[in-house]
């Protein structure tokens, strides 16, 4: 029994093999292709013929990806979206895309509707869905658009309206017509929900193109009977069908890929994970193996969301950092890097720019490339250099941590030789073997999940049954995803009391995590 | 006059957040209403208070509710002129001369640049509080004596009320219970007033203060500590401690989102302590056990790097902050201010001593 794990990162593609004991048989590393696909095609293909396996042996193949990422950044290969708002006349004063940017507007067409609908923040109704008018909009948007979302006023408290619309939608358009509904995107905050779940509904063709270009990529290489799953931003995995459903949540699975993959690779549940790449740095912290979740709303491709995200630190340090002395003698370590050219470009390998990697050969850190090319450079100089580098990753860290107290770092990524052993603040710094394709492992491990977020109110249904009708809306969740039920356990309780309300409500989000059928 | 177009709302909703002192709502979601009234309606002609005549009437118009339900469940767009126009009507009065913030902080600050755009009335630089604080007879103007009502109140669905009540404190009873009732979150328009009235009981040039705050905390690729230092000189403030948010404790009680949050001094204030006691607003601050600031002087937490405002309602573990602490307008700190917002009023039991006084005592101890 074999796993295969993807990464499709900025810079590379890293494709690796787990055997049932999740012991690493085979990596490989190959450049990011234009295009992705061949890019993991190529990766795949290597991976096979180096491994040298029984490929009818392999079980499952996961993909962590950013094409979705790509997607909303460079606006291409968007579906037309219609939004459907629920609970006019309530939130006229604010219509649907106002502050995007309005080249996004124009490729997803923007085509919006208020209609009436919607719940009070108490679960009474605001306003009831008028079939005809829904009905007569569909009528208007009948091949004018690719992809509906669907988001009702206070759907976090009750969704019934945002499914009702949906299997409205299905009745008139076909049941495979992709309807993207709020509630089980984004929580409270309609604005933010809203926009997150109208770039769930614009991935549709994305992730279409993405599921079954890496499905055809497995069968071209003979796999065919594997479970396939993509990779999710919180660490766990979703089923094809499922991330058919929210695509969004492939967004930043990379770095919750790398902080995975570091947590298994160091045997430890509880730490602050620093993955160093070419050009950038990313720090996470693990939670009892999961990613700590930002608890912020975040912008994707300049539009304020509010699905969740991991907790990430970037800093612009990574193995390809351009070194530079200005004429006063400061020394500057990147943001800027030579990235994939450091083959050429760093001096270890015969080029002319001063990189992070000559400093780390220049101090015996590292056994890579030339080291008479660096040994011109004076030692103190490169000690100079090196403090510059623990500078940045101290403050960064620092930015991380929850308390004063020095913690502990897990180092992983293919520039993670840059770092110097001792980082102030850091008590114990793990290097793992391996570490280079963190990422691909981590994705490679995940497990499956589920989440349900509520308002609930105390006084009515008290703590203990609410808790007990949030997790168990999550564990099917998690089962439509993908989990074995009688595996799966509560990982996450998160209660937030709302202002102003007499009642004692409380909005309550759990989360919840199982093995892969 | 001058004219407030799109960039002025965007840093006056920043400086509004930061005069908001954690409470007031997040200014986001009114930051988005009044943009889009102006890109309907054109830019917003504000006056200072010089320019308006003391005989003209001038109406406010505010949101009152929760929050986190006007995140969700936001106004039709409508209300802020029914609202209005109701009370104008009531009163008798058709010439309504124009609007201003009942309250600087939070999203109460852009309700009536929505009311001006919409009405093509001119807003006054002026408001009730200089701040945020909860309750509607914590205005300046309920100081000197102006009654809150007659007032209107209205939900998105068309509902209308007026009251008039004997006193202003029956005025926030009955209003916030009708509140709830549409749904915790309702536009009300209350203390009508003259412009004499608002010459003598106003807090001046507060609109432009936030819109000078928001252009600090906004402005790009400077140091935190220059920004701080022009943001510090500008508002007459100190910055009482430089901390990491290590604990947050919350209950809500009557309606209110009451807490209390405990800070682990970082840079300059390592090994230091503070807590930081809310009621929506942050009301007051104890460093190392000793109480350095409290209502109704100003508390405001900011982000340590960019200077971001920050809500109670986001308060977040392990976030890096830094406190700063603002003199209240001089109508706060009279007899009457004091007892109407002060420290006690709150439940703390502390007499209230001048932000000023003690931050130069800490200074005098610590030497």
């Amino acid at each position: 029994m074999y796993r295969i794990g993807i990464d499709v990162g900025g810079t590379n593609t890293d494709a690796i093999i787990l055997d049932e004991r999740h012991q690493l048989i085979h990596a490989v590393k190959s450049p990011t292709s234009l295009d992705i696909k061949t890019g993991i095609e190529s990766s795949l293909r290597q991976l096979l013929q180096e491994a040298k396996i029984d490929k009818a042996q392999i079980t499952h193949a996961m993909l962590g990806t950013t094409q979705c990422t790509n997607a909303i950044v460079e606006r291409k290969k968007l579906a037309k979206v219609g939004v459907i708002r629920l609970g006019y006349p309530a939130t006229a004063s604010v219509p649907p895309y106002t502050a995007w940017p309005k080249d996004m507007v124009d490729i997803l067409s923007g085509s919006y509707s208020l209609v009436q609908g919607g719940y009070e923040y108490d679960g009474q109704l605001l306003g009831e869905v008028d079939e005809e008018e829904i009905k007569a909009l569909l009528d208007k948007w009948r091949n004018h658009v690719e992809s509906i979302a669907v988001i009702g006023v206070f759907s976090s408290i009750k969704n019934d309206q945002e499914l009702l619309v949906r299997d409205l939608i299905q009745e008139e358009y076909g049941e495979a017509f992709p309807v993207s509904c709020s509630s089980l995107i984004g929580s409270v905050g309609l604005i933010e929900r809203e926009n997150a779940t109208i770039l769930n509904a614009a991935l549709c063709k994305v992730i279409a193109a993405t599921t079954s270009g890496f499905i055809h990529a497995l069968e071209e290489e003979g796999i065919k009977s594997a479970q396939v799953y993509l990779c999710q931003n919180d660490g766990t995995l979703m089923s094809i069908d499922y991330a058919k459903q929210f695509p969004i949540l492939t967004i930043a699975c990379g770095p919750t890929n790398s902080i995975r993959g570091a947590s298994y690779l160091a045997q430890i549940k509880d730490t602050m994970v620093l993955d160093v790449g070419g050009t950038t740095s990313d720090i996470g912290v693990l939670q009892d193996g999961f990613p700590r979740e930002s608890s912020v709303a975040v912008e994707v491709g300049d539009i304020r969301t509010n699905f969740r995200m991991p907790d990430i630190i970037s800093v612009g340090l990574g193995g390809g950092s351009i070194v530079r002395v200005s004429d006063s003698g400061a020394i500057t370590v990147g943001p800027d890097s030579v990235g994939y050219r450091i083959g050429e470009e760093a001096l270890v390998f015969g080029g002319n720019t001063l990189t992070t990697t000559d400093i780390a050969v220049r101090l015996g850190l590292a056994e890579v490339g030339d080291k008479s090319l660096v040994s011109h450079l004076e030692e103190d100089f490169a000690l100079a250099v090196q403090a510059q580098i623990a500078a940045i990753i101290e403050q960064a860290i620092d930015k991380m941590k929850t308390s004063s107290e020095d913690i502990q770092l897990v180092l992983v990524g293919g520039g993670s030789i840059i770092i110097p052993d001792q980082i102030r603040g850091v008590a114990r710094m793990i290097k793992t073997e391996n570490g280079n394709v963190a990422n691909a492992i981590g994705a490679s491990i995940a497990q499956i999940s589920g989440q349900y977020e509520q308002i609930y109110i105390y006084s009515r249904e008290p703590r203990e049954s609410s808790l007990k009708d949030a997790e168990e809306k999550a564990v099917k969740q998690a089962v439509l995803a993908g989990a074995v039920s009688e595996t799966i356990e509560l990982v996450e309780v998160e209660e937030t009391p709302l202002a102003y309300h007499p009642e004692n409500a409380t909005r309550l989000r759990v989360k919840v995590v199982g093995k892969m059928k | 006059m001058r004219y407030l177009d799109k960039t002025a709302i965007e840093n006056i909703s920043i400086g509004a957040a930061f005069l908001g002192t954690g409470g007031g709502g997040d200014p986001y979601i009114g930051k988005l209403m009044a943009i889009s009234a102006i890109e309907q309606n054109g830019p917003v002609r504000l006056y200072s208070v010089d320019e308006i005549a003391d005989e003209d009437f001038f109406i406010p118009t505010a949101m009152m509710g929760a929050p986190s339900v006007s995140s969700e469940k936001f106004p039709n767009g409508s209300e802020f002129v029914k609202v209005f126009q109701k009370l104008s009507r009531y009163l008798g009065k058709d010439n309504i001369a124009g609007t201003y913030p009942m309250e600087a902080g939070g999203v109460n600050s852009m309700i009536p640049i929505v009311v001006a755009a919409q009405l093509g009335l001119p807003l006054v630089d002026c408001d009730g509080m200089g701040r945020a604080f909860p309750e509607l007879q914590m205005v300046t103007f309920n100081l000197d004596g102006v009654p809150a009502t007659p007032m209107a109140i209205t939900d998105e669905k068309g509902n209308i009320g007026i009251f008039e009540t004997i006193d202003n404190k029956w005025t926030e009873r009955l209003a916030r219970a009708v509140t709830v009732e549409m749904g915790a979150s309702a536009l009300v328009s209350l203390y009508p007033t003259t412009g004499a009235q608002m010459k003598t009981s106003g807090v001046h040039g507060i609109v432009t203060l936030s819109e000078q705050i928001g252009e600090i905390i906004a402005s790009k690729n400077r140091d935190a500590k220059d920004k701080l230092e022009e943001l510090l000189q500008l508002v007459s403030g100190y910055e009482l401690f430089q901390g990491k948010i290590v604990d947050v404790i919350r209950e809500t009680k009557g309606g209110f989102n009451l807490g209390r949050m405990n800070l682990e001094g970082i840079e300059g204030h390592k090994g230091g302590n503070m807590d930081v006691h809310f009621q929506n607003e942050n009301l007051v601050a104890e460093k190392d056990g000793r109480v350095v600031a409290m209502t109704p002087d100003l508390i405001c937490l900011v982000d340590f790097e960019t200077l971001s405002p920050i809500t109670t309602e986001s308060l977040k573990y392990g976030k890096r902050v830094r406190v700063i602490g603002l003199p209240a307008h001089e109508k706060w700190r009279t007899a009457k201010g004091i007892e109407t917002a002060g420290p006690k009023y709150f439940g703390y039991d502390y007499e209230y001593v001048p932000l000023e006084k003690l931050v130069n005592k800490a200074v005098t101890d610590h030497v």
